[in-house]
């Protein structure tokens, strides 16, 4: 990895970055899936939950990223998680358990059918 | 199977007005299935939106509409112009409220921006949220003062509790003359239930190292030390791992991104003592030394890790920094009240539906808090009070609901903004008791060095634990008083010197329950269970001998048939015996 030398070359590396965002969030077929993995969600089984959803995805042929991510502040419904379908906007899924996150996967990601647990996101980020 | 196009989303759970929700979502489906869209349009109930005042909510997912205040017969409406028509109910819509076009969500994260947005520990998202190039435009503009004027300007103040001003400090450490100087963050957070530092570190590490850089630079600091405590093995985890990363890209090390500046970052470990996030006692734990504080001044600012001037602040004071320098001052100080600016993370927890970390805009009330983002209290019990600041903290209590939280009103109101624990309490806590926790926990945690504080906070807790007892006395309740003020005054550091405002903020705004507590020695939340009785209603007992079979002392005799009676010498108030009476015969005193 090649040291960044100057403020030219970090703006070149976050244009960068940001176009392979934009494209995976472009990509038609794609599914991100992000897992809230601070101390709550793991003491509440997410590192299970993120391994499952990357075999059974996979499994099952789904095209997916599922990453880890910090606390969405979401504490009283660990694990959660974030799901994006392609050109969807992402839905934040509160007590998923594995088999909450089956059926995530053969309703919502494969059918667009919600199931219990959404939450809806009560909060605004800065703009980036 | 028809796929599903569009989504009907009704706010539900468990808080504020479920079963009206519940009539909404119901006629909602039964209206869909009228129109024969059910093969198309799912409805679905949710968790909380954080707008409970203005429910109920239906959220129209594929344009992403929210009606507010949705009665039963405002729904025909929705689905026929909405959903069939595609023309929007503009009077329900949420922006047809003024007041909440604003703040149509009350949270705004500005220190928690990437959790739970990127992965920790891929520095890659971290450079597509503008990541390090706050710290790039600070040494492009090769004028340290600028940055500090920056900071000043924004008005951002300590997260860490006290609230002092960032910039200020940064300019007294960098007047402080020395071969050698450093910045320290501190990452001890020891307040019971606060984890605000702890989802900043596990959820974007990178902020904090990359203001540490800024702050390095600003101060003319070479070296930076995170002071963690052990007990957050994750956060370590991934600091490494951002740390480690950082410099490969060369954020960390000699000749950061070609400007001839050196910075690099170590980590410290804690033991969890919680003095030991008091700075000089910090220092002193850094260097070796047992974890006791010292007088100030001299301040860390002059004289601090091995004598050298050092820059103390907070991770979240941290986590600011970079978005202060993207978005300038003026930006930073348009949110906020007049004398603290930005938002505060706190880590809402007690008898509130939505336990949760959330980052709120300063001046936010308590009632927007509890009720709105909150979802009101756990199982509609009865609001009683706002546990605030941890252990050097008081509590807010109804008349507070609506005071801006600040810096300043919250010291007005007897309590302090500390580092953003936020303990809500209903109606079934003792707010004796709940003092008496608070002092248990300073009694262990004080270093021991002071006798005021060492000594002291024990017989207040001596006291306090008399009166749950039911055997305080109204004296005891001057004696509380009187102590405590003489342990404020007499104490060294900031642990002795706030360690009692839980008595008196409790004293305070509850001393009718320390009343009750010491005159007709009754706790009104049943909590003290040497102030109640089980007792057996001869005449509604069937003499069942549920009872009796659960009690597990023994302590409940009768015949079969006949009215049982519980020996309250034996009797331990476990309420195992209430909890299997099926006649409701047995009931507290
Ligand atoms: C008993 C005691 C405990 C403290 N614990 C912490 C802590 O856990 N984290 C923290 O950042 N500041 C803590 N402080 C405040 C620090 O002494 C110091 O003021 C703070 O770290 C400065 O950073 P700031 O200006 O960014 O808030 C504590 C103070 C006292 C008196
Ligand atoms: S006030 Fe308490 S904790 Fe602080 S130095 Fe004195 S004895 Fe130690
Ligand atoms: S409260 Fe517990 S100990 Fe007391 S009588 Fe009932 S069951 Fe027995």
């Amino acid at each position: 990895m090649s040291k960044v030398k100057s403020l030219e070359d970090l703006k070149k590396l976050r244009e960068e970055m940001e176009s392979k965002l934009v494209e995976r969030n472009n990509s038609s077929n794609l599914v991100q899936i992000k897992v809230a993995m601070a101390t709550c969600g793991i003491a509440s089984g997410a590192k299970d939950l993120m391994e499952f959803l990357i075999d059974e995805l996979d499994k099952r042929n789904i095209e997916a990223v599922v990453t880890q991510t910090g606390c969405m502040g979401y504490c009283y419904a660990e694990p959660t998680i974030e799901v994006t379908l392609p050109n969807k906007a992402p839905i934040v899924f509160g007590y998923v358990n594995l088999k909450k996150g089956d059926e995530i996967i053969e309703k919502y990601i494969k059918n667009n059918e919600l199931v219990d647990g959404i939450i809806p996101v009560n909060y605004e980020s800065i703009e980036k | 199977m028809a796929k599903i196009k569009k989504h009907l989303l009704v706010c539900g759970g468990t808080s504020c007005n479920a079963l009206q929700n519940e009539v909404i979502a119901s006629n909602l489906k039964e209206t869909i299935r009228e129109k024969g869209l059910n093969e198309e349009v799912q409805v679905m109930m949710t968790g909380c939106f954080g707008l409970c005042e203005k429910g109920p909510i239906v959220k129209v997912l594929h344009d992403n509409t929210i009606y507010i205040g949705v009665k039963p017969e405002d729904l025909k409406e929705i689905v026929e112009e909405h959903i069939i028509n595609g023309n929007k109910v503009t009077r329900l819509l949420l922006d047809s409220d003024p007041n909440l076009k604003v703040h149509s969500k009350k949270q705004l994260r500005i220190a928690l921006r990437n959790c739970g947005f990127i992965d920790p520990e891929n520095i890659n998202e971290y450079f597509a949220c503008d990541g390090y190039l706050a710290l790039g435009k600070v040494l492009e503009s090769k004028d340290p003062q600028k940055t500090i004027d920056i900071i000043k300007k924004s008005g951002l103040r300590g997260r860490g509790g006290g609230g002092f001003p960032t910039g200020l400090k940064w300019e007294i450490t960098s007047k402080s003359q020395a071969d050698q100087k450093y910045v320290v963050c501190n990452a001890d957070e020891g307040d019971p239930g606060a984890f605000m530092d702890r989802s900043i570190l596990e959820g974007d590490p990178h902020s904090v190292i990359e203001a540490m850089a800024i702050a390095g630079y600003a101060i003319g600091a070479t070296k930076g030390l995170v002071y963690i405590r052990a007990e957050y093995p994750l956060a370590i985890e991934r600091l490494k791992t951002a740390i480690n990363q950082s410099r490969e890209f060369g954020f960390l090390g000699t000749d950061i991104m070609g400007s001839g500046f050196d910075f690099d970052i170590e980590l410290r470990y804690g033991a969890g003592a919680f003095v030991c996030g008091e700075e000089t006692a910090l220092i002193h734990s850094m260097e070796g030394n047992r974890g006791e504080p010292t007088f100030k001044p001299p301040f860390p600012s002059v004289s601090g890790y091995l004598g050298k001037p050092t820059n103390v602040n907070n991770v979240e004071t941290f986590a600011n920094i970079p978005v202060i320098i993207n978005k300038g001052a003026e930006w930073f100080a348009a949110i906020g009240t007049e004398k603290s600016k930005g938002t505060k993370v706190f880590a809402l927890a007690g008898k509130i539906n939505n336990v949760g970390l959330i980052e709120v805009p300063m001046g936010i009330t308590l009632r927007e808090i509890i009720y709105e983002i909150g979802g009101g209290i756990k199982d509609g019990k009865k609001f009683k009070a706002v546990q605030t600041g941890g252990p050097s903290g008081g509590c807010l209590t109804e008349v507070h609901l609506d005071t801006p939280i600040d810096y300043d009103n919250l010291i007005a109101a007897g309590s302090m903004m500390g580092s953003g624990g936020m303990i809500v309490m209903d109606e079934d806590d003792c707010m004796v008791s709940i003092a008496k926790y608070y002092l248990d926990f300073t009694v262990e945690e004080s270093c021991g060095k002071c006798t005021p504080c060492r000594i002291g906070n024990k017989r207040l807790y001596e006291i306090l634990e008399k009166i749950t007892l039911g055997k305080g006395t109204l004296e005891d309740l001057d004696k509380l008083k009187n102590l405590s003020h003489v342990i404020k005054d007499t104490s060294l550091c900031g642990l002795g010197q706030t360690s009692p405002n839980p008595v008196l903020s409790t004293l305070e705004n509850f001393w009718d329950e320390y009343i009750e507590h010491v005159t007709v020695k009754k706790c009104r939340s049943n909590q003290c269970k040497a102030l109640m009785q089980y007792i057996i209603d001869p005449e509604q007992c069937v003499g069942c001998t549920a009872c009796a079979r659960n009690c597990p002392v023994n302590a409940i005799t009768g015949e079969r048939k006949l009215a049982h009676l519980i020996n309250q010498d034996i009797c331990i108030k476990c309420g195992a015996c209430m909890e299997k009476c099926k006649f409701n015969a047995i009931s507290i005193k």
